[in-house]
Parts: C-alpha cells; sequence; structure tokens
C-alpha cells in the first residue's frame, strides 16, 4: 500500500488561509458513497461470516451463536487435503506464471518495437472470451487420444509426471497437471502485466552502461533488470496466488474428486449442502491463511509499495 | 552451429513467444469448434465443419438472455463503481486528512481476498438479512469488487497529474466547476477509461461471486457453468469467438486512432 504524497505545491504561499469548514468536508463527502459501499457490502459481510462461523443450528431450526469453535477444528480435520491442495496448486501455478511470463513480459518491453501494442492487446483481449469458454477449451485440448497427450507419451513425459503423481497413466484431464495448466493459463495475464509494466520503466541506457563495463548479458540480467524489476514480481506473484488458492472453476471443470480445492469445499457446502457455520469457517481459514501468507511475503521482500 | 546459436541468441524471444502461444491456442479452438457440427450434447470432439451456430447464434434457450443479462450488470456496475471509485481516487490524492491509512487498506483488501471468501461472506449478510438473491444483489457485488480496482486505476493517473495546471485555470478566473470539467476531468480522463473498462471485463466475467449471490438468476457464465455439466452447445463458442473479435477490433482501431492523433500533434 502506498501513502502516496501528491507533488509539493510550490512555495508560494502569499496568505496562509485556513480553509473554511466547508472546504475541509470536501474529501469526506467525497469518500462517503464509495466507502460505506465497502464497508456494508464488504467489510460487515466478513463480520457476519466470523459470526456464522462461531454458530450452530440447522436450516429448519435456525442457527444461532454459541461460540462454537469446535466448528472450525472439524473443519480443519475434514478438509485439511483441499486446503494443502489449494496452496499447492495455487503455488505452482504461480511459479510456473512466473517462469512463463516473464520472457513474454521482457519481450514485450524490449524486443517487440512496432509490434509492441498488438502482443499487448494479445495479452488482454482473452479477458474478453468468458474465462469459462476458455477453460472448457483446455477439456479439447488436453482430452485423451488428442494431439498434445499423444506428443506428450511419444516423448515419454507422461511416463515421468505419472511417476511424480502429476497425471495418471495415459491421461491428462482430471489429474493435478490439468488443474495446475488451467490456473496457470488463467491467471498468466495477472502475471505478465504488472511484470510488463516494471520492466518497460527500466531505462534502457542502465543495460547499455553495464555492456560498456563489460557485463554479460546474463549478468546484466542478474545485476540490472531483474532487482529492478522485483516490485512486477513481487505484485505479479500476489496477483497470481491470491486468486488461484480461491478458485474452484479449473478444479472442477479440469480435475477429478481427487483434485477439489478449497473453493470447491467452500461452494458446495454453502450452496448445496447449506451447512453454513462449516462453510463460513472454512472460508476464514482460507482468508486468514492467505491474508497471513501475503503480509509475510510483502514483509520479506521489502516492497509495501505495492498498490 | 549457426541454428543453435540462433537459438541461444533469441532465446527470450522464442519462450516468449511460446508463452503468447499458450495464451491464444485456447482462444483458437474455441473460434474452430464455433464451426463444428458436434455428435451429442458435448462440443469438444471436431466431427464435421457446419455454419448451423453462427447463422442461429440465439438459438438455445436462455443463452441470449443471460447474455443480454450479464450485459445490463455490467454496464449498471461499470457506472457505479466508476464514480464511486473516481471520487475515492480524487480524494486519497487531493486531500490530506485523517483515517487515509485505514481507507487505503479498505480499498486494498478487495482485491488481496481469494473470491470465493467475499462471496461467501456476502451471501451470509444477504441471509441475515432476508435479501431476495437476484439481480439487485449481483450488482451490489459486481459494484463493491470493481471498486477497489477503479480506485487503483484512477489513482495512477490523478498522482502523475501537474497540480499547476488547475493553479492556472484558476488564476485564469476559470470558477472550481468549469476549472473540473475543462481541465481536470480531461486529464483524468484516461485513468477513469481505463477503470470503467477494468471494471466492464471483472464485471461481465465474473463467476465466483454471482454464483453465490445470484439466486436462481442466471447470467452468462453463469449458463456456460451450467451447461459444462447438461452439455455445451456449440453457440457457446460464437460467443466466446465473436467477443474475442469484437474485442481485439476495438482495441486496434483505438490504437489506431490514438496513434493519428499523436502524429497530428506533432507535425
Amino acid at each position: 500500500m502506498t501513502v502516496t504524497e501528491a507533488p509539493p505545491a510550490p512555495p508560494t504561499a502569499l496568505k496562509v488561509r485556513k480553509p473554511s469548514a466547508r472546504k475541509r468536508l470536501v474529501p469526506y463527502w467525497l469518500l462517503l458513497p464509495g466507502i460505506l459501499w465497502l464497508i456494508v457490502f464488504f467489510a460487515v459481510p466478513l463480520v457476519y461470516q466470523a459470526s456464522t462461523s462461531v454458530q450452530t443450528g440447522s436450516l429448519e431450526k435456525g442457527f444461532e451463536v454459541t461460540w462454537h469453535f469446535q466448528t472450525y477444528w472439524d473443519a480443519l480435520k475434514d478438509y485439511y487435503p483441499q486446503f494443502i491442495r489449494s496452496l499447492l496448486y495455487a503455488g505452482s501455478a504461480t511459479i510456473l506464471c512466473l517462469v512463463l511470463g516473464y520472457p513474454l513480459a521482457y519481450l514485450i518491453a524490449f524486443k517487440a518495437g512496432r509490434w509492441r501494442n498488438l502482443v499487448l492487446v494479445l495479452v488482454i483481449a482473452p479477458f474478453f472470451t468468458s474465462f469459462l469458454i476458455r477453460t472448457l477449451a483446455w477439456k479439447t485440448i488436453l482430452a485423451d487420444g488428442g494431439a498434445v497427450v499423444d506428443l506428450l507419451n511419444t516423448l515419454h513425459v507422461l511416463d515421468v509426471t505419472s511417476w511424480l503423481g502429476w497425471t495418471e497413466s495415459n491421461r491428462v484431464l482430471a489429474t493435478p497437471m490439468a488443474v495446475v495448466c488451467g490456473l496457470t493459463y488463467n491467471f498468466l495475464p495477472f502475471m505478465i502485466l504488472p511484470l510488463y509494466t516494471s520492466l518497460e520503466r527500466i531505462d534502457g541506457r542502465l543495460h547499455e552502461a553495464a555492456g560498456d563495463l563489460y557485463a554479460t548479458p546474463a549478468t546484466t540480467f542478474r545485476k540490472v533488470t531483474l532487482p529492478l524489476s522485483m516490485p512486477g514480481v513481487v505484485s505479479g506473484t500476489l496477483l497470481t496466488f491470491i486468486p488461484a488458492s480461491g478458485d474452484y472453476v479449473n478444479a472442477e471443470l479440469l480435475g477429478s474428486t481427487d483434485t477439489k480445492m478449497v473453493g470447491s469445499v467452500i461452494q458446495s457446502q454453502f450452496l448445496r449442502v447449506l451447512d453454513y457455520p462449516t462453510a463460513a469457517a472454512l472460508s476464514f481459514i482460507l482468508m486468514a491463511v492467505v491474508l497471513f501468507m501475503v503480509t509475510f511475503y510483502i514483509r520479506r521482500s521489502g516492497t509495501e509499495d505495492l498498490v | 552451429m549457426p541454428a543453435l546459436r540462433w537459438i541461444r541468441r533469441n532465446m527470450i524471444v522464442i519462450a516468449g513467444l511460446l508463452t503468447l502461444a499458450y495464451m491464444i491456442v485456447p482462444n483458437i479452438v474455441v473460434m474452430v469448434f464455433s464451426f463444428n457440427k458436434p455428435n451429442g450434447r458435448f462440443n469438444y470432439a471436431w466431427q464435421r465443419f457446419s455454419l448451423d451456430a453462427w447463422q442461429d447464434p440465439c438459438g438455445v434457450a436462455d443463452l441470449c438472455s443471460s447474455l443480454s443479462l450479464s450485459f445490463r450488470i455490467a454496464i449498471w456496475a461499470t457506472i457505479g463503481a466508476t464514480v464511486l471509485g473516481t471520487m475515492i481516487a480524487f480524494a486519497l490524492v487531493r486531500y490530506r486528512f485523517r483515517a487515509r491509512g485505514a481507507i487505503n487498506s479498505l480499498i486494498f483488501l478487495p482485491m488481496a481476498m481469494p473470491e470465493v471468501v467475499m462471496a461467501a461472506s456476502l451471501l451470509t449478510l444477504f441471509l441475515n438479512m432476508g435479501a431476495e438473491l437476484g439481480y439487485w444483489t449481483v450488482l451490489i457485488a459486481h459494484i463493491m469488487f470493481c471498486l477497489s480496482f477503479v480506485v487503483t486505476a484512477v489513482k495512477a493517473r490523478v498522482m502523475s497529474m501537474d497540480p499547476r495546471l488547475e493553479e492556472a485555470a484558476r488564476d485564469l478566473y476559470a470558477g472550481p466547476v468549469q476549472t473540473f470539467l475543462r481541465v481536470t476531468l480531461p486529464i483524468a480522463a484516461p485513468g477513469i477509461a481505463a477503470g470503467a473498462l477494468l471494471a466492464f471485463a471483472l464485471s461481465f466475467d465474473d463467476f465466483i461471486i454471482t454464483n453465490f449471490n445470484a439466486g436462481s438468476t442466471v447470467t452468462f457464465p453463469m449458463f456456460v457453468w451450467g451447461s459444462a455439466q447438461r452439455g455445451t452447445p456449440v453457440q457457446i463458442n460464437v460467443i466466446g469467438t465473436a467477443m474475442f473479435v469484437i474485442a481485439v477490433t476495438v482495441v486496434l482501431v483505438g490504437q489506431l486512432v490514438a496513434n493519428r492523433r499523436k502524429n497530428n500533434a506533432q507535425p
């Protein structure tokens, strides 16, 4: 979070006047509607959710706050595999996004030349085709006996991934690999755009200077480009990891019951089983874990001015 | 080996283009399969070429009504979030006041939270209030989660504005309203437009929050989700293809116009 200071006013204050009361209220009037909206529909619901998570009862008899913290323990005991899986999948997808996204962001920032705008459009345009449609397309791409699976089979890649437990025998669909592939695909733009913004700000002369000082391209990258792009790396990984950890669309469309993520559980507890306390407890644990990891990560990486 | 050397020298370009291919391939698959004539309910395997779906995109029950519902919600959510978000952004950049830190956190938090958490907590609120789930609850939710993104986009632009331009306007006897309309707003416009575009795309495409708070109302993403279980009509691919083509065209034309204007400005 930035506390951004407006550019300093020129020191030409000839007459120091105390702003009138009406003027001093202007920022509050500007903030009021939007902040009220966020308080009523974002902050208050979180409080409601906290209270729901310590309620007991049933849909017929109604729920009551009984400070039944056991729900948290039971929820964790029953669904810790889904929790761990969510964090693992989201983490893998984030690393893959970084590895795949960095070259493309670099390409757009430094090598694309007059193609830059076209490539940028191609990165953003998928946003406008519903991501559900695009995720369904992966079902076709990864289908059993399809070209991709055949190729991976011929190259014996699937033997290795099956041994690692990422795929099952000769199929990719309905395995962890398919889910991570979908997650990576869906959140790549969220990695590429911040990376691109931070890379684009780098002065090209720094690269020349590094070259003049006999740095090899690899050294230039390690000592100049990468450190300067760190803000992009941090915000990109956050924008990828956070939504990926709660996503259940990829796990449901491309996975199987063995690849369910915690989002699926929350969704079905809330909308199908109608066990509100368990669902609320689960989503509270997810929120706490994610916020804790994010805070820790931001502290570690030392870039607190992100947004 | 010259070929190997060429590959080594252009490694970044090759890797970048491979990623680009990874991002575009699903769009191409969607496009190709919009010309398919599937055997049965699912459009996952290629059968034979046909223009049927293109001739009759609304031929599936509820598809076009869900599409128009998504459009209406996205437009109102965009207007709501853009107005509220722009006001917040101006207040945050232009004024010093107490509680700025708290307000910055309140705006940051919705972006730092998994969607499913927001969706579930909003649902508990609506259930507790006894609100009827449907159009209004979805619209409220969409304005809520688009707001932070608009604030971020507008803030970036307003921060880079030179306040002396407004001072100059005032020196030239422009009133506060006139200054705002003729100087401030035009300069902030690209940031506001970017925020609005982002809000529209986010709202139109949102599934998780909508799925929790829509009740029996069906938006387009929810229609696609349901069809994944019941059988996907080819028309979905037609809509997906059309949206992709329209988006690319609009953005490219916008770029061309902007370029021409820039060229005209500096002869």
